[in-house]
């Protein structure tokens, strides 16, 4: 069944699958509907980055080292988990600016500047070479193989090397057809691929399925799970010494450490990467779903890698199978057609995946960056007074697509042969890493400039060349295989493999620890020498301040000049066509209150940055700035203006966020005096009532004592009787003066916080009795009835047991006070209230005015009108009450009406 | 303003926890000979420590 047709006509009906579900998407999108506006997608379109290479090559690589090919999906994690940081940054930035590609970010963070991203470009495209003819080999490999069945035969030993080639070139072409026909139909201004985007998902979607139904076939059918197949491996001494590799590996942890850095970077800086995470994202938020569903993504497609692997070496002989093709072989020969074929379009998908996004991405920096600066330069184009390039820019697109796919084929015939899937594409790893120091060194320091960018690049493009794309050539045969192993001239501290003597590295490690040597320290070490220019130093600041800019029109400001608006509308009108420009211009005007065209809007700063931004989106940001400078004059602004212009900014923000925060600590510090002087003045006049209280109360029993004893002195001759009452008088007066001092005493002491408080468990009931017994005497004197209410038993309380025996006595004294004589009748309450304790007191007295109750508890203060009625007592004893019970956590209060007695309360808490 | 400062800092901590989990000597802790439920240690370990980073990474980015 399964026949070279066959196969064919399966692999069109899947790539005409993939053109309706991009179809379809593009359809909603322009009707406003997009597919592929959520967070699922997002994160099954960062995916791409799972190609052949994963597909077919980690098997491979897992045959030969175990572990060794996981740090390449271990890396994405540990950098997705900075993403929140990083890449959310780098979204906001390309948003503002209308950032279309890597190079046009690159070019744009260094001062727009054409050199810079025409090198990007060049740099990405020499480097994913190899990558793209990884695609190629994998898939025109595989078809080789399948054809075969149900013979398991490796492409290598069939001999006919013309037929495999014509395969790739077969392969190649059909690619750049399907990618040109679904990437370049339109020109959108901001680059959004939403069909590409929904293909590629659905891509995601069918190699993870594939993969997996390919890693349960081997684990659960051909072996009883993965115990047996690990057990099986075990009993032969060759795959044993797999199971614990990193040792015997080439570099062993070295290695491992530097491929999970590479990888971390070129997640985020390979040009597909790019493409899907920062071009077509469509909100920063669905970041939160991919950091945690992408790297969910990667555990899943690796977790049956390695028993395919031990699967693959425990069916085949040694050495006949390439470990590369286990994935397809291992269902071929177990006779299962369907499995084999859905590994097949699996692997189909996982290369159309990445040839797609990397062509599209690819094809875009070669217009922007490459093509269109040079053309635009070239005044006998006369390019400016074209009508229309929407054509044109579409056509360079189309011719992009097809060399890159075409030198990819050239890669694969000069170089691909020699190396294994996984090496061939760290190759193009190493390239794309040299693009970290310039961006992530771009976004987060100010100092970067467009010479040390440069210098990085080109230093660090130039050590890969020299010591991973050389010995590629030269292993192929297509240079002198001495070179490697002498040194060019036999100079042997320049050898490729060894530079300086640095050996005993495996070549990856080695590749990259020169290169970033050379990058990073070219770009700091030229970036410092020299202080950047204008416009440098602007985009350094829009770039770095990112989240501090209000907007896209943070730009604007930097602009100053005279144009027209009419001219600014036939500029974009060339480069989008009429009806996009039409658009662009009447909600232009529309958030300015005018009309398009009938009331233009001012051609002021705002505008002409609005169209180079918009034009930036088609032709890129170098290249948008030469042709708004054409029609637009503009007046160049020095350095000192831009820095007044920049500090102005960001010291003003800086300024106000203080003075915001100042003024709110003033405004909570005013509150704080205010409340404090209050308090204050209220004190000071406390203390003056209460010291002209205390005299006053002092006064009268004093004034009483003197003049007793004044009679006394002055008449010797005062009967017996009538001595006895004065001096008793005199005694109980002096009582009074004690027990006031004593109250004033303890007052100031608890006040103050200095009294002592001696807490034990205490039971009220016998407080009670205790308090009635110690008063029993001077309820017969006022002939007062006293009854008790106990309960039987009741919780203890803690409490000191004087003070409240004080509390006690107090309301007891004041009940008989108020009582009349010989008909007082007092009862005395216990009861638990669950939380607390309750005391009452409660006599039939004349009881108090509600508006007394609260005053009572004052100091000094006592019911009635203390001028005309003599006071009973100091007008200590209630206040102090309170304060102890309040101490102990209870409260006190009194429930009366006049003329119907008083019933005083106080609760205290359980423990 | 404090609370993304916050996030900002579990992240960059499960990134480094990461490094820690998936380096020397944490990883050469596991590369021993011997099977955990019939998986080689040192895959079941590498495995494992991978979900936990993307448990993490889900509690974190989904608040």
């Amino acid at each position: 069944m399964l026949h070279g047709p066959v196969i064919i006509l399966t692999s069109f009906a899947y790539l005409g699958v993939l053109f309706a579900i991009a179809y379809y998407a593009d359809q909603r999108a322009d009707a406003g509907r997009p597919v592929i506006a959520n967070a699922y997608v997002y994160s099954l379109s960062l995916a791409v980055y799972a190609t052949a290479w994963t597909f077919y090559g980690s098997v491979g690589r897992a045959a030969s080292d175990g572990v060794g090919f996981l740090p390449i999906y271990i890396g994405p994690t540990l950098m997705i988990a900075l993403w929140w940081l990083v890449m959310r940054k780098i979204i906001r930035i390309s948003k503002q600016n209308r950032i279309t590609s890597l190079a046009d970010f690159i070019a744009s963070r260094y001062g727009k500047s054409a050199l810079l991203g025409g090198i990007v470009t060049i740099i990405a495209v020499v480097g994913i070479l190899p990558y793209i003819s990884l695609q190629l080999k994998a898939v025109s490999t595989s078809y080789l193989i399948l054809v075969q069945y149900p013979e398991i035969v490796m492409p290598q030993a069939l001999g006919a090397l013309s037929m495999r080639d014509d395969t790739a070139l077969w392969v190649a072409l059909i690619l750049a057809a399907f990618t040109i026909a679904f990437g370049t139909r339109h020109l959108d201004a901001a680059e959004h691929h939403q069909g590409m985007v929904a293909a590629i998902a659905f891509e995601s979607l069918v190699k993870l399925l594939a993969f997996l139904a390919v890693g349960v076939f081997v684990t659960f059918v051909l072996y009883s799970g993965p115990g047996d197949l690990f057990a099986r491996a075990a009993a032969q001494p060759k795959l044993s010494s797999m199971m614990t590799p990193l040792e015997g590996v080439a570099g062993g942890y070295a290695s491992w450490i530097w491929l999970t850095v590479l990888s971390m970077m070129a997640i985020m800086f390979l040009p597909r990467q790019f493409q899907v995470a920062v071009i077509e994202n469509l909100d920063e938020r669905h970041l939160n779903k991919a950091i945690w569903l992408f790297p969910l993504y990667m555990l899943a497609i690796n977790l049956f890698v390695l028993p395919i692997a031990f699967g693959g070496l425990l069916h085949f002989p040694a050495g006949r199978v390439d470990g590369d093709t286990f994935v397809l072989t291992l269902p071929m020969a177990e006779k299962q057609e369907g499995l084999a074929l859905l590994v097949f379009i699996g692997g189909l998908s996982a290369a159309t995946g990445m040839v797609i996004v990397e062509t599209i991405a690819l094809s875009t920096m070669v217009c922007n960056d490459l093509v269109m600066p040079v053309l635009l330069r070239m005044r006998s184009l006369r390019l400016n007074e074209q009508p229309d390039l929407t054509r044109l820019l579409l056509g360079i697109r189309r011719g992009a697509i097809l060399l890159i796919l075409l030198l990819g084929y050239l890669y694969f015939r000069l170089a691909g042969e020699a190396y294994a899937l996984v090496s061939i594409g760290l190759i193009s790893f190493a390239a794309v890493a040299q693009f970290a120091p310039v961006v992530l060194g771009g976004i987060f320091w100010k100092g970067g400039t467009r010479k040390g960018a440069l210098a990085g690049l080109l230093a660090g493009f130039a050590v890969w060349l020299y010591t991973l794309l050389l010995p590629a050539f030269a292993r192929s045969g297509w240079l002198p295989i001495g070179l490697l192993e002498q040194g060019p001239a036999g100079i042997a501290l320049l050898k490729p493999l060894a530079l300086f003597g640095l050996a005993g590295l495996d070549q990856i490690t080695h590749a990259m620890i020169w290169s970033m040597l050379a990058n990073i320290g070219a770009y700091i070490g030229v970036s410092l020498s020299a202080s950047p220019g204008v416009h440098e130093h602007r985009q350094a600041s829009l770039f770095v301040d990112v989240f501090r800019q209000g907007g896209e029109a943070a730009g604007a400001r930097f602009w100053r000049g005279t144009a027209s608006a009419p001219e600014l509308y036939n500029l974009l009108a060339r480069f989008l066509g009429a009806a996009a420009a039409d658009e662009a211009f009447r909600q232009y005007a529309a958030t300015r209150g005018r009309r398009w065209p009938d009331d233009p809007p001012e051609a002021d700063a705002e505008l002409v940055h609005f169209v180079e931004v918009q034009l930036a989106g088609a032709i890129g940001a170098a290249s948008a700035r030469v042709m708004v400078a054409s029609v637009a004059k503009e007046e160049a602004l020095t350095i000192e203006e831009l820095r007044e212009v920049l500090d102005e900014a960001s010291q003003v923000v800086v300024y106000s966020h203080r003075l915001e925060q100042k003024s709110r600590e003033l405004e909570a510090a005013t509150a704080e005096l205010r409340a404090a002087n209050e308090r204050l003045t209220e004190l000071d006049r406390l203390k003056d009532d209460f010291v002209s209280t205390v005299t006053h109360e002092l006064r009268t029993p004093l004034t009483s004592i003197r003049a007793f004893t004044q009679i006394l002195l002055e008449h010797p001759d005062v009967e017996a009787g009538e001595r006895n009452r004065f001096l008793g008088i005199i005694t109980k007066e002096t009582e009074r003066l004690t027990r006031l001092i004593n109250q004033v005493l303890d007052l100031s002491k608890i006040e103050s916080g200095k009294a002592e408080w001696r807490e034990s468990e205490v039971d009220m009931r016998t407080l009670i009795g205790d308090a009635v017994t110690g008063m029993s005497q001077v309820f017969e004197e006022s002939r007062v009835k006293v009854e008790l209410e106990l309960p039987e038993t009741v919780r203890p309380v803690r409490a000191d047991v004087d003070r409240i025996i004080q509390v006690l006595l107090n309301l007891l004294a004041n009940a008989v006070k108020f009582c009349e004589p010989g008909r007082g009748r007092i009862r005395v309450a216990l009861r638990d209230e669950g939380g607390a304790l309750r005391v009452e007191v409660r006599d039939n007295g004349p009881g108090i005015d509600v508006t007394d109750q609260e005053l009572i508890f004052d100091k000094f203060r006592q019911a009635g009108d203390t001028l005309t009625a003599k006071p009973h007592g100091s007008g200590l004893g209630l206040h102090i009450s309170r304060q102890i019970v309040e101490h102990f956590g209870g409260r006190m209060w009194v429930d009366s009406r006049r003329g119907e007695g008083a019933c005083f309360a106080f609760t205290l808490p359980h423990g | 303003m404090l609370q993304e400062k916050a996030r900002e800092q579990r992240f960059i901590a499960i990134c480094m926890l990461g490094f820690v989990l998936f380096n020397f000597p944490v990883l050469a802790l596991f590369n021993v000979s011997g099977t955990v439920l019939g998986i080689p240690v040192l895959y079941a370990y590498i495995f494992a420590a991978w979900a936990l980073l993307i448990v993490l990474l889900a509690l974190l980015a989904e608040r």
